[in-house]
């Protein structure tokens, strides 16, 4: 037994959900690359992920940190263990996302409309016509075919008993989806053995997927759309994504000093003169966009660009305003939300939330704030919030102070015990915490990426997957 | 067989759009090749200066490498004295230096990154591991002894780099915008060397006819890779004249001004006439009009007006031709109503400049 159990062997995954052992107990194609990992030597394995790490490097795959004289290249860490998802959970994740993608839409275009969610008491109205993220200049707006986010992320996480539960909605411009297409030519290059055989679901048409829908937004009567994406430009830590999908869907990456309105429509500069541009997958946040109604200092954006798309005369990707959906504080209300527009039980649940800007909220936030994970609402990327079991006593003090001045700023939750997967570490395969981001593109309709981006915390016991807080990604298979 | 053809056109619809070229990938692909044939050029006259000065041939040798660069002002202000000491170190490695291969190499990267939605995947790879490597090279690299080794690991980069661009870059427009700025670099710095060595090695009376005067001409077609080629023309004789002659007017050798300036001259037609991109046609004109000067005399009527005169004339037609290309397709605004765009319109300028 000990020599069948091999690098699996002094595997303990805890009181955790394990992606993959907890899995392969009821699905013989888990179970078997489960056997295939056990048997790989252990300095096979830390071989091919010096490879892998290289190539990421030489190729690129990274994200740039510029300094004054200096470009350093940081590549996000890829695990060559992939968290495998077998096609019953999928079929599960797959309609939560399409129903959460559904919900968004309905509710952005209820709050830039009638706001019958909010005459009708469901969401609070100051929490969305207060809320930075809302835009005036959205109100009376419509957008083809009733889509505000074209391109959604939905985080996902498992609890102990092995639930999926919604940790976040990213419905303004959501990124990590180059490493989910790079990871997998990876495992094809690296670990071609471990698919050997097994069937997985293909994401190789993420590219044209995403072309179709920029080109079903662009205005009507043009034959073929000319889309765009446009990018802040070399110095963006998400810049290789911008390339990576550019180049997938075959279309110009441009900047914003390529982009010119003139007689009310967007043109790019080429060497030939002016050629009109009809759909826009931007990579700029709101404020950026366009310098005549948002930041008037960007440098970044398109001036005039706004009126363009207001006449419906080109695309935009995602729209504006969409940020209104994906605040902490709404998120609250999203399980109401999708019950209030589309009549139907969330398929997946929210992780359960206090708000903190309501009294009993605060009140039991602050009874247990030492069981809890308090996160500031409109922030992003991990910063600023305090899981409580891991917090000092002088940590939770000045929380706790913070949290009285300051209660409509936060939301808590319990700490979930994010499910594990092994994942090589010293030359053995240990239990690492993850998550995993579902993409969702909608023109006319919605398409669901299979699978999405595994993030994983590689540092033992940490829960924030984040990259920037030693975060690294796996590839997510979803079984055929 | 032409029935089948016509089948399977039909059974497979589909629709093709004409590349179009953003104004901002021209001017980087423009750059993209003068950084990476800039780079090659100076690691050979790096690793030429460096053999035969440590044969002892050519003292004046490092001096002359400064010479080239047009930098005499800035290197004695910051270097002292142009020795083995300091002169490899300030053309390989010092990025403050804005005509050193470490400078190139960081533009060449940066433009190339700026490219990577357009290039392949294999150009970009490329330049960024030889990055990677090149960043690794200290002053301990650079010694004497090892110098040679380095340079020979840049030429081959840059030769790789060029083989690989052959090979995957995408021949649209963008592929004649990276050939006008490859051959126009190389023009330039073919004439800069014959100009500096020319004139640092014209024989003094003491010297004609002996073996240190011959072994410094070749040196200098060494730097240019001329030497076989020179030999095969030239089998009996070696004078400065024909040495000159040969690397501004060979109508054969791939580093010739007169070569450079014909490519040139094929690849503005192409943009013209094959893209429609009549803007070339101005620097098409005066492309013409360097070429018909450059062959309306043989090279010894040439050394007798004087060389250097006519080298620096040289010199300022293909900056003007450069400055032409960049005129009409990305310095200016550029469309329909491109005199009712104010300044504030124009793409951002990649601050890059002819160095020197």
């Amino acid at each position: 037994m000990p020599d069948e159990a091999g690098l699996l062997g002094g595997y303990a995954k805890g009181p955790f959900f394990c992606e993959l052992m907890d899995c392969a107990a009821h699905d013989p194609a888990v179970a078997l690359i489960a056997q295939r990992l056990a048997a790989m030597p252990p300095e096979e394995l830390e071989r091919r992920a010096g490879i892998a790490a290289a190539e990421l490097y030489n190729q690129g795959i990274t994200f740039t940190v510029y300094s004054d004289k200096d470009a350093i290249d940081r590549v996000l860490p890829f695990d060559l263990i992939p968290r495998v998802i077998s096609a019953a959970e999928w079929e599960g994740l797959e309609r939560g996302v399409r129903q959460r993608v559904a919900a968004l839409n309905a509710f952005i275009h209820d709050v830039y409309h009638g706001q019958r969610i909010l005459a009708d008491g469901i969401v609070p109205a100051p929490l969305v016509l207060g809320n930075a993220a809302f835009r005036p200049e959205m109100v009376g707006l419509d957008v083809p075919h009733g889509t505000y986010v074209h391109i959604c992320g939905i985080d996902v996480i498992r609890d102990q008993s092995g639930r999926f539960l919604v940790l976040e909605d990213n419905a303004r411009t959501p990124s990590g989806v180059s490493y989910v297409l790079e990871n997998r030519n990876m495992m094809r290059r690296i670990f071609p053995d471990l698919m050997d055989g097994i069937r997985v679901r293909r994401i190789g048409s993420y590219g044209m997927r995403l072309q179709q829908a920029l080109a079903e937004i662009a205005p009507a009567g043009v034959d073929d759309p000319q889309v765009v994406l446009l990018s802040p430009g070399i110095y963006n830590s998400a810049y290789f994504e911008h390339i990576f999908l550019a180049r997938e869907m075959g279309v110009p990456l441009v900047e914003g000093n390529d982009l010119v309105v003139e007689d009310g429509r967007v043109w790019m500069r080429t060497t030939e003169g002016l050629a009109p541009v009809h759909s826009i997958y931007r990579r700029l946040n709101d404020d950026f966009l366009d310098p005549d109604v948002f930041r008037p200092d960007s440098k970044l954006g398109v001036r005039g660009l706004m009126d363009v798309w207001r006449r419906g005369r080109v695309g935009l990707a995602n729209a504006v305003g969409t940020g209104v959906a994906d605040d902490k504080a709404i998120y609250a209300y999203m399980p109401r939300i999708i019950r209030y527009y589309l009549g139907e039980e969330p398929v997946l649940a929210n992780v359960e939330t206090h708000i903190c800007a309501e009294p009993e909220g605060l009140a039991y936030t602050l009874e247990n704030l030492e069981r809890l994970v308090v996160k500031p609402v409109a922030e992003s990327g991990g910063y600023g919030l305090i899981i409580g079991p891991h917090a000092s006593r002088a940590e939770l003090d000045t929380f706790r102070g913070r949290l009285i001045a300051q209660p409509d700023n936060y939301i808590s939750q319990p700490v979930i015990g994010l499910s594990v997967s092994p994942t090589l570490a010293n030359g053995k395969l240990l239990p690492r915490h993850v998550d995993l981001r579902p993409f969702a593109i909608t023109g006319k309709s919605t398409w669901v990426l299979p699978g999405g981006l595994t993030r994983v915390a590689l540092r033992e016991g940490s829960l924030v997957v984040n990259s920037s807080q030693g975060g690294g990604s796996k590839d997510t298979w979803v079984l055929e | 067989m032409i029935k089948d053809a016509a089948v399977l056109d039909l059974s497979t619809p589909h629709t093709t759009r004409r590349p179009i070229l953003l104004s901002r990938y021209a001017e980087s692909l423009f750059w993209l090749a003068r950084y990476m044939e800039r780079i090659e050029n100076q690691a050979r006259v790096l690793d030429v200066t460096d053999t035969f000065v440590r044969h002892g041939a050519d003292q004046t040798g490092w001096v002359s490498v400064v010479a080239i660069n047009s930098d005499e002002e800035r290197f004695f202000a910051t270097q002292g004295e142009a020795t083995a000491r300091t002169v490899p170190g300030y053309y390989l490695l010092d990025r403050n230096n804005p005509t050193s291969i470490a400078f190139a190499l960081f533009h060449a990267r940066e433009n190339a990154r700026t490219l990577r939605p357009l290039i392949s995947t294999e150009m970009w790879g490329h330049i960024n591991v030889f990055y990677n490597q090149f960043s690794h090279i200290t002053e301990a690299d650079i010694q004497p002894s090892r110098l040679s080794g380095v340079c020979r690991f840049i030429k081959e980069s840059c030769q790789t780099h060029s083989g690989i661009t052959d090979g995957t870059l995408f021949r649209d427009q963008g592929w004649l915008f990276y050939c006008v700025g490859k051959f126009l670099e190389r023009a330039d710095q073919t004439s800069r060397l014959v100009d500096i060595k020319y004139h640092t090695l014209l024989p003094s009376l003491d010297d004609v006819g002996s073996a240190l005067d011959v072994s410094q001409w070749h040196a200098l077609l060494r730097a240019a890779s001329g030497y076989h080629a020179f030999r095969r023309v030239y089998p009996s004789e070696m004078t400065p004249g024909l040495v000159a002659g040969f690397l501004l007017l060979n109508h054969s050798f791939p580093r010739s001004v007169v070569l450079c300036v014909r490519q040139l001259e094929t690849y503005l037609t192409q943009l013209s006439a094959g893209h429609g991109l009549h803007g070339a046609n101005a620097a098409l004109e005066r492309v013409d009009q360097l070429r018909a000067t450059l062959l309306e005399d043989p090279i010894d009527v040439v050394l007798a007006r004087g060389l250097h005169e006519f080298l620096d004339w040289v010199q300022v037609q293909l900056t003007g031709i450069g400055d032409a290309v960049a005129t009409a397709f990305w310095d200016r605004p550029l469309g329909r109503k491109a005199q009712d765009q104010g300044a504030g319109g124009a793409p951002a300028a990649l601050g890059q400049s002819q160095a020197g």
